[in-house]
């Protein structure tokens, strides 16, 4: 994911269920992407992460809806509020098909809003769809 | 952006590049329709009337006289009913600058044109696959 100056910056994967954390892995493993993902197990985490200063920015960051403690749309609505962290793209990966979360994340600035697949090849097949997307895309560098 | 029967909104001042996404789409079986506003003004006017038809996504050149694209994406997150819609930047700059600029405003995508036609079938292919497999909010 991301263009050459990208291509070796991480992909923050923010995702309470292990399940679906070990899917995001087998997935990125059989496309071989070559981006580390580092994955957190919620928000709080995550703005730890993202606020270190010895953490590399991620290229984009994948973030589940339904989480305990801090939800992904507060989490969403702190990160763009961030002047530096906010223009890090994000995309929900959920099984929210819920209209007021869509609508909420699309307000926040959400760069996209992938339900996940309960097949193994149909989300496989996401993560192909958002890697090639995000290959194409330009991103803003950051430090 | 197959899953919809909303238009796609595209805002390119240069005619033959418009033509060329509409060829793309074309060859690619993307059936909504596509509107044409030639900058930003015109786009805005086309988004506020309350009879036209919400597009599901934007594809917004950065380069265009009257409003540019910067400008227009400034007044398109600044409204409440308007800032929901998924943009994509679609330009021929990869200026560092308008690449950061961009973000900032929550663009949900930055690509610049390729000069060769194939390369630019692909670019406008990862989108519809893109923007197909992702949700859009709905509600206007």
């Amino acid at each position: 994911m991301g263009k050459s100056i990208n291509n070796l910056r991480p992909i923050l994967l923010i995702e309470d269920d292990t399940t679906d954390t070990i899917t995001v892995k087998r997935s990125f493993d059989d496309l071989r992407i070559k981006n580390p993902l580092v994955c957190v197990d919620g928000g709080k985490k995550a703005l730890e992460y993202l606020q270190d200063k010895k953490s590399k920015k991620p290229c984009v960051i994948l973030l589940d809806l339904i989480m305990p403690e801090m939800n992904g749309i507060e989490f969403l609505r702190i990160v763009k509020s961030d002047d530096v962290l906010k223009t890090i793209p994000v995309v929900a990966l959920t099984v929210s098909q819920q209209q007021q979360d869509k609508i909420e994340s699309f307000k926040l600035g959400i760069a996209g809003y992938i339900i996940k697949p309960s097949d193994y090849e149909g989300f496989v097949k996401a993560i192909e769809t958002i890697n090639m997307y995000w290959n194409f895309s330009e991103l803003p560098n950051l430090k | 952006m197959m899953k919809n029967l909303k238009p796609i909104l595209l805002v390119e001042d240069d005619s033959v590049d418009a033509m060329t996404i509409k060829r793309a789409l074309k060859e690619l079986n993307v059936t909504n329709q596509l509107v044409h506003s030639v900058d930003g003004e015109q786009a805005l006017e086309y988004l506020r009337a309350d009879d036209n038809k919400k597009p599901c996504v934007i594809l917004l050149d950065l380069n265009m006289p009257k409003m540019n694209g910067i400008e227009f994406l400034h007044a398109v997150k600044e409204d409440e009913k308007l800032k929901k819609t998924p943009v994509v930047v679609l330009t021929t700059s990869n200026e560092q600058n308008d690449i950061t600029t961009s973000f900032r405003f929550s663009v949900a995508g930055y690509m610049v044109k390729p000069v060769d036609y194939k390369k630019f079938v692909e670019a406008i292919r990862a989108i519809n696959l893109y923007w197909t497999l992702s949700e859009l909010p709905n509600g206007d």
